[in-house]
């Protein structure tokens, strides 16, 4: 059978809330992985759980973009969309590159729902679709064919539209069918006769594809398999790294960990994944508010446990009285942000990279904390290992920003030996001689870390400010001055234990740096690479280290002629850099609840060196 | 037959620390620290065990006083962070000092659930009616028409009853006494401290400066006989000066009514016997009020469940017994994975 060869492909499934797009994306996704190919995904689903149905702001889509070079972002835009209804038509052509293929579900073009997707005409007869090619299939009523022989309702049957639909997309683009198979036998293990229509539905899909004439002459795809360094690999989401991250850090520093959370979209995911890991010695607890969970976190921190609490930003707002507590008492704290748009409730299932103030500066009073980011779903994992790392070591809380983009996404990742990571289990203070509970290490200058239970270190202490040296309440005015000096000076010190700042793309000076965090690091390292393609004198930088800065980042962006800052707000890493470096860095602002597309990154690194010659 | 004497290591004075008590003299907080130093000597607590955790307010200073491990949080959220070591480590004896602002206003939140939840630590709510700390403002536990610096017209707001509220949240422990009683605070402390589960005991604790004697009308001498009740489990619900005053239901009526034995034909076979593990009778007992009712003080309710943390244990024991061992390197490796070669 003919197949076109191609580079890569970005396919986005959309339909209704309920019909299953992100089971259908995601086992896409798994499959794809298993062909070699290198991917990047993007689930873009609504706030609300279940829309009216056929309504447009009910649309929910899972993008993925793979191929056979690396993939670093979900890509701009479609080379194919499969709709499952007109809403999902009206909400997703859009993003389909002019000339790319639609596969429609026609079977749901009702007046009904046409009317609901606010389409005066079909569509589909209209020439709306001229510009594309369209693969127009009645999905509805074959899935129902396909199933026919299975006693279920017609509403459960057509349950089955999306495997049937992943069964012809798995055609398209020769992918194997037997992960879904043995998922779906998983899945529905309590549900036989479920399995079993659903998996019949995805072959029919699969079946309908192979033997069907196809419009446009579609032959369906080939891509090639990436070359990917050798080892064994699992895809992960951003939640699924962190959590693991999170494990895997505790262990290495030989703690029990206490998670302690409150449900917040979107950062739930990574409480319903630890929740399943009492093995390892990971104790979830769901408190009453977003305060409770972090108090319960430093109460935990304070007893030996590893304290961690996770939120969204507004939960993060509501926690900060606490954070100074932490601060003032100095003791290990894992604060995790995953970021959605805002203010306020804002766009609670849409992402940005707005609480970057929040972090570095949003408390009361001079109280620095350390804050690190996340680049990408993988890079979860080592990020959080390092964050229980410095928390540990410095007696300080860490802030751990990520973004719904980030936690929702999911990548390959090439799976680490965790024997080949250094133990360094923590060690808390035992010896009554001498002890002081601020006695503090003079080179890190993180105070000793002794826990109830312990006999001979009774102390209190509190949010009130302590003396220096035994920690008992002071009023004394040089007393506080000291503090306030030895808690910036702790955090400060900190910028020399981590690593130099890197580059990612480029050399170490030049005329044009990118300088990014967290989630922009695929579409800004693609549009570098692109444009440096073009002979133009540009580099990427990404910054893991916010709050401290890396200790050469100063002098490595001294070296460029520009900086340019691209975030999805309106300009909070810029303003560090600038008031910080006293350079005129420049700001790429977007703030649609969408990432980045590269050419917009492209366009505009091009613009500032256009405008420099 | 052996006699065995307990040997006491520790004394009151061991449980107290070099630092300078700085409550306003002739607060009410005294007594109470002294009742506590004494009752952990008594009941052989280990200092490095046990820890004071508290909020913000004159109470909230309690554990700088106390030569154990002590955690002087944020306003209202002790019971969070007690919650929290309780998590870490279940072993440990968790005392957490309150006060009425603390614990029914900012902290209402956080007693509620950690109630509910019966997290197996010590909730003591110092209640004086009133913000000391702030210099007297009036708290979700004065009386209706409370003149404050924030009230001066008198307050508008109507009090919560602490036991009663505790009791609502699904409270299995829930005692009262007052801050004079030495004696029977530290029976309290002591009952509070053997209950598996959490505990709750509101200490009546007179403000000397901003709201002084507020509790006098049942606990002035000359009237603290006829004004109180002195519950204990088993006994029949009797007080007074002579003996004579007792607690009845209301024939016809679901409620309480205090009565003289040897009038309108009351007998004492009709006075009600205190079950302290009835919570119907706890919730009347609770929300009785001077001058109709004597204010009950004692148990109200003790009715011991498993704690939180024998949950939390069961919990761990099962998924440990699923899936011992805990080899992260297998936790990484859980589901769909393919090997790449080179």
């Amino acid at each position: 059978m003919r197949r076109d060869q191609l580079g890569s492909a970005v396919v986005r499934f959309a339909g209704d809330s309920g019909d299953g797009m992100q089971f259908a994306g995601s086992q896409f996704t798994q499959s794809t992985a298993l062909s070699g190919n290198d991917l990047a995904t993007f689930p873009d689903f609504p706030a609300e759980i279940r829309a009216p149905a056929g309504t447009t702001f009910g649309v929910s889509a899972f993008q993925i973009n793979f191929g056979d070079d690396t993939i670093q972002t979900p890509g701009d835009a479609c080379d194919m969309v499969v709709v499952m209804n007109p809403a999902a038509l009206k909400v997703e052509l859009p993003e389909l590159l002019p000339g790319g293929l639609v596969v429609v579900d026609t079977g749901t073009f009702t007046e009904r729902n046409l009317h609901k997707a606010h389409y005066e005409s079909s569509p589909l007869e209209d020439g709306t679709l001229d510009a594309y090619r369209v693969i127009k299939l009645d999905i509805s009523a074959m899935t129902l064919e396909a199933v026919k022989s299975m006693d279920l309702g017609k509403k459960e049957s057509l349950r089955c539209k999306n495997m049937w639909a992943l069964g012809f997309v798995y055609w398209m683009y020769a992918r194997d069918r037997q992960p879904t198979l043995d998922w779906l036998n998983e899945k529905f293990v309590k549900k036989p006769e479920l399995a079993e229509a659903n998996i019949t539905a995805l072959n029919a899909g699969h079946a309908f594809g192979e033997t069907a004439e196809m419009p446009h002459d579609i032959h369906g795809f080939s891509i090639g398999k990436a070359d990917i360094e050798p080892g064994q690999y699992r895809t992960v989401t951003g939640a699924e790294a962190l959590s693991w991250g999170l494990v895997c850090g505790a262990n290495l520093i030989g703690l029990q960990m206490t998670f302690c959370s409150y449900p917040i979209t979107p950062a739930t995911p990574i409480l319903h994944i630890l929740s399943n890991l009492m093995e390892y010695d990971v104790l979830t607890f769901q408190a009453e508010d977003e305060i409770a969970a972090i108090c319960s976190a430093i109460g935990a921190s304070y007893a030996g446990s590893l304290g961690v609490t996770s939120s969204s930003g507004p939960g993060i707002a509501l926690k900060t009285e606490a954070m100074g507590l932490a601060i003032s008492a100095e003791l290990p704290l894992l604060i995790i942000n995953s970021q959605r748009a805002g203010p306020s409730t804002g766009l609670p299932t849409k992402t940005e990279q707005s609480d970057l103030y929040q972090a570095v500066y949003g408390r009361n009073a001079d109280s620095p904390l350390v804050v690190i980011s996340a680049r990408s779903p993988a890079d979860c994992f080592d990020v959080a290992i390092e964050a229980i790392q410095l928390s540990t070591k410095y007696m300080t809380p860490v802030i751990l920003m990520t973004d719904g983009y980030i936690g929702n996404a999911a990548e390959p990742w090439r799976i680490p030996d965790m024997d080949t990571y250094e133990k360094k289990p923590v060690q808390f203070s035992t010896d009554p001689e001498g002890f002081k509970p601020f006695l503090r290490d003079e080179k890190t200058l993180a105070r000793p870390w002794a826990i109830p239970g312990t006999p001979g270190l009774e102390h209190r202490i509190g949010g009130l400010e302590k003396d220096y040296d035994t920690g008992h309440i002071s009023y004394d005015p040089a007393n506080h001055q000291r503090m306030t000096d030895m808690r910036a000076a702790k955090i400060n010190g900190i910028a020399n234990d981590i690593p130099p700042q890197g580059v990612e793309e480029g050399g170490t000076q030049g005329k044009l740096a990118v300088v990014g965090w967290g989630s922009t690091y695929g579409a800004i390292n693609r549009a570098v690479s692109t444009v440096r393609g073009d002979g133009l004198d540009v580099a990427h930088i990404h910054l893991r280290h916010i709050w401290p800065m890396a200790a050469n980042l100063g002098e490595l962006l001294a070296g460029f002629d520009q900086v340019l800052v691209p975030e999805l707000n309106t300009g909070q890493l810029v303003t560090l850099i600038r008031d910080k470096f006293l350079i005129d860095a420049v700001s790429l602002s977007k703030v649609s609840g969408q990432p980045f597309k590269i050419s917009e990154i492209e366009a505009a690194i091009r613009e500032r060196l256009e405008s420099q010659t | 037959m052996n006699i065995v004497t307990p040997v006491n290591e520790l004394t009151p004075k061991d449980f107290a620390t070099d630092q300078e008590v700085r409550w306003c003299p002739g607060c009410g907080d005294y007594a109470i620290l002294k009742a506590m130093q004494r009752t952990l000597a008594d009941i052989g607590a280990k200092r490095e065990n046990t820890v004071f955790v508290s909020g913000i307010g004159c109470a909230a200073r309690f554990p700088y006083y106390m030569a154990t491990y002590g955690f002087h949080t944020i306003h209202g959220r002790a019971p969070a962070f007690g919650t929290g070591i309780k998590l870490a480590n279940p072993d440990l004896d968790v005392w957490v000092v309150t006060g009425d602002g603390d614990a029914l206003s900012i902290g209402g939140n956080h007693l509620l659930h950690v109630l509910r939840r019966n997290v197996n630590l010590q909730v003591l709510l110092f209640n004086n009616e009133i913000y000391g700390l702030t210099k007297g403002q009036y708290s979700p536990a004065s009386r209706a028409g409370t003149r404050s610096p924030s009230t001066p017209w008198g307050s508008i707001e109507n009090p919560v009853s602490a036991a009663a509220l505790a009791l609502g949240a699904g409270g299995r422990f829930v005692a009262r006494s007052v801050d004079t009683m030495q004696k029977h605070l530290g029976e309290m402390f002591k009952r509070a401290h053997d209950h598996n589960g959490t505990s709750f005991v509101e200490i009546f604790q007179n403000c000397i400066v901003f709201n002084n004697d507020i509790f006098a009308d049942f606990t002035a001498k000359d009237i603290a006989d006829e004004a109180q009740i002195i519950l204990e489990h088993g006994q029949p619900l009797i007080f007074g000066k002579e003996r004579t005053r007792g607690l009845r239901v209301r024939p016809g009526f679901f409620e309480l009514e205090a009565v003289t034995i040897g009038e309108d034909g009351v007998e004492e076979k009709d006075i009600l016997v205190h079950d302290e593990t009835n919570r119907a009778l706890a919730g009347m007992l609770a929300l009785m009020e001077p001058p109709t009712m004597p204010v009950a003080l004692g148990v109200l309710y003790c009715y011991p469940t498993p704690s939180y943390e024998d949950g939390v244990k069961d919990h761990f024991d099962e998924a440990k017994a699923h899936n011992p061992g805990g080899d992260i390197n297998k936790l990484l490796r859980r589901g769909h994975t393919w090997t790449v070669t080179g």
